[in-house]
């Protein structure tokens, strides 16, 4: 479903990251994890076409992110080859940015409506539905300031939901919420990914949630992918030093 | 007797009928200003380095040359330009001159709106995947202008206040209609006063207009 290859990342002489290769097969979770500053945001930014990758391709669903291909060459992709790629990838972020100024139930209908050309009535059927599903039916009224940062995680969580994207990318959604609020969120992330419908790329520092859900852990350090596995593997027998090291200090932590 | 109230009375239909002329302009003036700022704006973000250039340039110089040196210009200069050259009534060439001055300094203040529009919201949309003009209309300016209408508001009675300059080219707007007016009677006070006063009341209720806007935009979120 998605395919990272030879992917470099630099800001101006800052080699943030280097020579990725990643896969993520249709539904499959993966958890992305590691030390802050070892390029996770950057990696996930590059696949909502947030950041444009130094060198290297990213595919998603077959289709080619930043090229397209012309006469048989690969040349960068325009505005409308972006759009139509993207339109298979959706982003949860870490400081929820909905839309202040919108309602509750706009903030989810408004691109049902205006990008993929829903009627008014189809998109709040849907939005209110999966409003529902997140725990905050009885918030459709409400603005974005009235909710706790839990809800409003929700919210976004359901506005990326209704765009039916392929992939779904979740950076960090819980760090800047209260530890009480921790829970709620990562519940409605756990239901997403029973569902099945849905290829998953998390990145998180909640190990033991990651540990639950994912189906490969990914370690990212120094912008290096150094260590990739399933959960029991990755945390029960990591093979690599840092690896280790890091999930010990994690442990030690927390 | 210093104040003739017979006198004034007589003058206030000539005075009123001259202050539509003036509020006619202002209305026309800033409605161009709210838009070609909104453009200028635009054209200083663009990614088109030439575009961005020109309109950089172009706020820069009418912001640096009088008012009075653009109206004039506009409107004697402007006909005798070769092909392009048009003659403008000199309503006309008042309002524009009015308006493009002013949209210089509206462009800055749109600049500082859309500038304080977080980078989340940008991103946001992008992930929704919004089209550029959707991303503008929909999510950027709704939250962009709320907070500057104050400032809006004070560049409004500004240019309210700046019509009397029409007067040079020829306009017969509410200050240049009392001053014919004095001329004719020889009596100065009454005419002067009640131009001022009718300032004085349009400005005031402008400014109530403006605070009623800005109170209405803030409960919304
Ligand atoms: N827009 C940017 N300009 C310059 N440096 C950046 C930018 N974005 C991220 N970086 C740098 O790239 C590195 C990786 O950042 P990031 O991907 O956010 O890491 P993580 O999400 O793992 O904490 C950091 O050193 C960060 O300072
Ligand atoms: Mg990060």
């Amino acid at each position: 479903m998605v395919r990272f290859h030879r992917v470099s990342k630099s800001f101006g002489d800052l080699e943030v990251l280097r020579d990725i290769n990643l896969e993520i097969a249709p539904s499959e979770i993966v958890a992305i994890i590691g030390s802050s500053g070892s390029g996770k945001t950057t990696l996930v930014r590059m696949l909502m076409t947030l950041e444009k990758p130094t060198s290297g391709t990213i595919e998603v669903d077959g289709e080619l992110l930043w090229h397209k291909k012309e006469n048989g060459r690969l040349v960068p992709a325009d505005e409308k080859h972006l759009r139509k790629v993207r339109s298979k990838v959706g982003m949860v972020f870490q400081q929820f940015n909905l839309f202040p100024h919108m309602k509750i139930l706009r903030n989810v209908t408004e691109a049902p409506i205006h990008v993929l050309g829903l009627s008014r009535e189809e998109a709040e059927q849907e939005a209110i539905s999966m409003l529902e599903k997140v725990g905050l039916g009885d918030k459709l009224d409400a603005y974005p300031s009235q909710l706790s940062g839990g809800q409003q995680q929700r919210v976004a969580i359901a506005r990326a939901l209704v765009m039916h994207p392929k992939v779904m990318l979740f950076d960090e959604v819980t760090s800047a919420l209260d530890p009480e609020l921790v829970g709620e969120v990562l519940q409605v992330l756990k239901e997403i990914a029973a569902e099945g419908k849905t290829t998953m790329l998390i990145v998180t520092h909640e190990m033991d949630f990651a540990r639950e859900v994912a189906d490969r852990i990914v370690f990212i350090d120094g912008g290096r992918i150094l260590e990739e596995g399933p959960p029991e593997q990755l945390f029960g027998n990591p093979r690599n030093q840092r690896t280790r090291e890091f999930l010990s200090r994690f442990r030690r932590t927390i | 007797m210093l104040w003739n109230w017979d006198y004034a009375l007589s003058i206030l239909p000539s005075l009123l009928e001259a202050l539509q002329v003036t509020i006619y302009a202002t209305i026309m003036g800033f409605a161009f200003a709210l838009i070609f700022g909104l453009l200028l704006a635009f054209g200083r973000r663009s990614k088109i380095r030439v575009l961005s250039l020109i309109s950089g340039a172009f706020v820069e110089f009418i912001r640096s040359t009088p008012l009075l040196a653009q109206l004039f210009f506009i409107f004697y200069a402007l006909p005798q330009l070769p092909y392009v050259g048009i003659s403008l009534s000199p309503l006309t060439a008042g309002i524009l001159g009015l308006g493009i001055h002013y949209s210089t300094y509206l462009s800055e203040v749109y600049r500082a709106g859309i500038d304080a529009v977080p980078r989340g919201q940008w991103e946001a949309a992008i992930a929704l995947n919004f089209s550029k003009g959707r991303t503008w209309l929909n999510i950027i300016l709704p939250q962009a202008i709320p907070p500057i209408v104050p400032v809006l508001g004070n560049y409004l009675i500004g240019m309210f206040k700046d019509t009397p300059m029409l007067s040079a080219v020829t306009v017969v707007e509410l200050l240049l209609t009392a001053r014919i007016i004095g001329t004719h009677s020889f009596r100065f006070i009454e005419p002067f006063t009640m131009v001022g006063i009718l300032f004085l009341v349009l400005s005031y209720i402008s400014s109530l207009g403006v605070q009623w806007l800005e109170y209405r935009l803030n409960s919304r979120t």
